[in-house]
């Protein structure tokens, strides 16, 4: 006899509950990468509970982030290697410890110009020139350094309090 | 992503569908300035019902049309957006620069 299912206790199911790496994806720059990329980063955010459009603000700057690493860093060139983690950190935000999502991408392509990094004014009717203020705009924290010749970019959504599920929301009560 | 257009008297509806993204964004831009550039159509409507994402490079082709449009004195439509690629043009500020209707009725009627 099959035993009995039990129901999944949310705050056991929590992505959240536990700090440190959730996923790690290694690819090669390729465009029709993005949306597979995009297909994995979805799920983890709405399984820690960002709200629908915060969930998509994240993949947003993912994929703006990975787009300028295919275009820029590696100027187009295929099959480049490319790292992203997602790691659950904490972060003091207006004076207490909030939960949030920690993104860091990595490339060996051509190092990032910081002047070059000041986007481009908005009134501008012209194409081009949106994906860093996209991600600017989606992310609480956007930090690019160049380390052991790799280019870094660091990205922190913060879940905010009063935002649906996760275990810590309990803790800081 | 795919895109099929439709000729309805004067007006060209093109329906999108799937995500525009750099991967699939230069076949969108291609399809659109076909359209005004060569064809000169005199409007052009872009049915984004079906399109569930939309990044920077997939705005860009949308603003390209905007312009051929403009150059060739040819109206340029969006209909149909969701929450999300409205949110996204949203962030771009150039939600505003687009003539946007609600559905595709409205985009092309006299």
């Amino acid at each position: 006899m099959a035993p009995e299912s039990k129901p999944l206790n949310p705050h056991e199911n929590s992505l959240l509950s536990s700090q440190g790496l959730l996923l790690k994806m290694e690819l090669r720059s390729n465009p029709a990468m993005l949306s597979v990329v995009r297909g994995a980063v979805t799920p983890l955010t709405e399984k820690l509970g960002f709200p629908e459009l915060e969930s998509a603000a994240v993949v947003l700057a993912v994929d703006e982030a990975l787009t300028n690493i295919i275009r820029h860093a590696y100027r187009g060139e295929m099959g480049q290697p490319i790292e992203a983690s997602f790691s659950s950190i904490r972060v003091r935000h207006d004076g207490a410890p909030q939960a949030a999502l920690e993104i860091l991408l990595e490339d060996e392509g051509t190092r990032v110009d910081r002047a070059k990094l000041r986007g481009r004014p908005l009134e501008e009717v012209r194409p081009g020139g949106l994906g860093l203020h996209f991600i600017r705009q989606s992310m609480d924290t956007v930090e690019f350094r160049h380390r052991k010749g790799k280019n870094q970019l660091r990205l922190v959504k913060i879940l905010r309090a009063g935002k649906p599920q996760t275990s810590l929301r309990e803790e800081n009560r | 992503m795919q895109i099929s257009a439709r000729h309805l008297d004067k007006i060209t509806v093109f329906d999108i569908s799937g995500d525009i993204d750099l991967s699939t964004s230069p076949d969108l831009r291609k399809a659109l300035l076909r359209e005004l550039r060569e064809l000169r159509m005199p409007r052009v409507v872009v049915n984004l019902q079906a399109v569930h994402y939309v990044d920077s490079s997939g705005v860009a082709s949308l603003v390209e049309g905007l312009k051929a449009s403009r150059d060739v004195g040819s109206r340029f439509v969006l209909c149909g957006l969701n929450t999300k690629v409205k949110e996204v043009l949203r962030l771009s500020k150039l939600g505003t620069i687009f003539e946007v209707c609600e559905n595709e009725e409205q985009a092309i009627a006299p």
